[in-house]
């Protein structure tokens, strides 16, 4: 069993911009996340259209899992997937809360219910990539390093997922912000605390 | 290795585990037709007796409170100890079109609940839809078992809400009878609310953890997978790292939320696993759905099934209305119980199974 693990891909989304393994993949003008994130899916030449009937959370998670998963090939997939946010689905809850507040405007939707669930991006990504692995989602008031870095050498240790994609997705209106990288055995950044911190810090090793 | 040290839980049927037990060996159940929520009336399985709001909490977080108190009384905060919640909605009830409180963040629920019973570590929440109850006993036995924490008190609560009501409704999934699990006439989910707690914890107990796993559909988001794929690999995952094959499962406390695909799936997974024969319950007819509660829930009952050896029939079942032939318990009987499977699915096309084992 390896001790040693890796941060193999990683990737950054805020503030208007993509930073994919150090580079800068797309900067945009655009403040609403929206906007950004249907100019981002057609700069990246996704061709998903699924993508568009995703809420801005589940929108969020997808581009940067994409991002870290872009060249992954094996029949079966053993990637699980952990993430993270601090405000669970809110940005949806609301969004739903609003459809059921006027009683002479009532029009709770089911397509937007499904998303009132901080988890449903974790579908969103097994369903795009066919990972048919662990996944879970939690919620702790800030970026939690330690956690993510002990849970994701557990699943592996444990033999339960042969890489982690892990992920940090926060999104309330147009106030955003993902780092989803991938843990492997292979790689050139060492999966520590200090790097993963440094990373989500600066979106670069 | 992770055991099971202690567990309570405040239901409809009864304010701690004792009376909620006692209810269910009487075959009660807490579902009532209940009116507003935003809906002409409906089946729901609601906590009806007076609560006595914690200043600074609401009602959820004192139903939490009150599920987890008696055993931080039992068992009182040593060593390493964890405070994990599992929720689906958290005070979803507080929020407001225009105006989102603090209390609306799961966050606030755990950092509350961590102040009060002197917690010092940072909480950690699970909200992984309908798995979540489940899924933080999969996820404190392997933190546990990784040395990262000696004890992790899980407290698990979700209420019946205009929120959830409306969405169940909008999907047609709401149940116009007391829900009907794997029945042919299933029409769908009874919403419940409930809290529940366990203490988990590296300390030898009566009940061990022997296997887990948490295994995605990859299907679709709202609709479980047509094959089980999730559940049968979750269940696998779980068999394997248990070393023990599927026979040697003496009970299934399965999910069967009664809606048709749901029951269907499981029934579909559990025949791909060859489990035919052994007895199966769901506890929605007694509790309704408790969301994010469940889980934890039906596995405080199996425990209590396992201690009394006695099996728990599926409350609105009369006849078989799934696809493939699978033992569901329709009468209380006695039953040694050496191991049994815990089961849940969610919405995400998540899954989640784990394995107990009695120790003699």
């Amino acid at each position: 069993m390896k001790e040693q693990f890796y941060i193999k891909h990683y990737c950054t989304i805020r503030n208007r911009q993509i930073l994919v393994n150090d580079r800068e993949v797309f900067t945009s003008e655009d403040a609403v996340f929206l906007d950004f994130s249907k100019a981002a899916y057609r700069h990246i030449g996704l061709s998903y259209p699924k993508f568009f009937k995703m809420d801005n959370l589940s929108k969020l998670a997808f581009l940067a899992a994409d991002l870290v998963l872009k060249d992954y090939k094996s029949e079966e997939n053993e990637v699980a997937l952990v993430f993270a946010n601090a405000s669970s689905s809110l940005d949806t809850d609301i969004n739903y809360q609003k459809s059921i507040s006027n009683k002479a405007e009532y029009y709770p939707s089911p397509a937007v219910f499904v998303y009132t669930l901080p988890n449903i991006c974790l579908g969103e990504i097994s369903i795009k990539h066919k990972l048919y692995s662990e996944n879970s989602f939690f919620v702790f008031e800030s970026f939690n390093p330690s956690f993510f870095k002990g849970y994701a050498e557990i699943l592996m240790k444990t033999g339960k997922a042969k890489e982690v994609l892990c992920g940090w997705v926060e999104l309330i209106g147009n106030t955003y912000e993902a780092f989803v990288y991938l843990v492997s055995e292979q790689g050139q950044t060492l999966h520590t605390e200090e790097n993963i911190k440094k990373i989500y810090r600066n979106g670069r090793t | 290795m992770s055991y099971i040290l202690d567990y309570n839980c405040v239901t409809p049927l009864g304010n701690d585990l004792t009376s909620t037990v006692l209810a269910v060996e009487k075959g009660e159940s807490g579902i009532r037709i209940q009116e507003g929520y935003g809906q002409a009336s409906f089946y729901a399985s609601v906590i009806l007796y007076p609560v006595a709001v914690l200043l600074g909490f609401t009602r959820l977080e004192t139903l939490m409170a009150q599920a987890l108190y008696s055993i931080i009384k039992r068992n009182p905060l040593q060593g390493k100890s964890l405070l994990m919640i599992s929720t689906t909605k958290g005070n979803i009830g507080v929020l407001d079109s225009d105006f989102v409180p603090e209390n609306a963040y799961l966050g606030s629920t755990a950092g509350k609940l961590n102040r009060h019973f002197g917690f010092s570590e940072e909480p950690i929440v699970v909200s992984n839809a309908c798995v979540s109850g489940i899924l933080a006993i999969s996820v404190a036995k392997r933190l546990i078992d990784a040395g990262v924490y000696d004890y992790v008190y899980i407290v698990a609560g979700d209420e019946v809400t205009e929120f959830v009501v409306s969405g169940f409704t909008s999907f047609q999934a709401v149940s116009l009878v007391p829900c009907k699990p794997y029945d042919a006439q299933r029409a769908g989910v009874t919403l419940g609310e409930a809290a529940a707690a366990v203490l988990v914890s590296k300390e030898k107990g009566h009940i061990k953890i022997v296997g887990d796993g948490s295994i995605n559909d990859a299907n679709h988001i709202s609709g479980p997978s047509r094959t089980g794929e999730g559940l049968v690999r979750s269940v696998q995952s779980a068999l394997k790292e248990a070393r023990i094959p599927a026979d040697s499962i003496d009970f299934i406390s399965a999910h069967g939320t009664a809606t048709p695909f749901n029951d269907e799936m499981e029934a579909i997974a559990f025949d791909r696993l060859g489990m035919n024969a052994v007895a199966l319950n769901s506890l929605k007819g007694y509790f309704g759905h408790t969301l994010g509660a469940s889980g934890l829930l039906e596995s405080i009952l199996s425990f209590e099934s396992m201690k009394r050896g006695v099996l728990y029939p599926t409350l609105g079942f009369e006849n078989l209305g799934v696809s493939k032939d699978i033992n569901v318990i329709r009468r209380k009987e006695k039953k040694d119980i050496k191991r049994f499977l815990k089961t849940a699915s969610g919405f995400g096309g998540a899954n989640t199974a784990v394995i107990f084992e009695r120790v003699d």
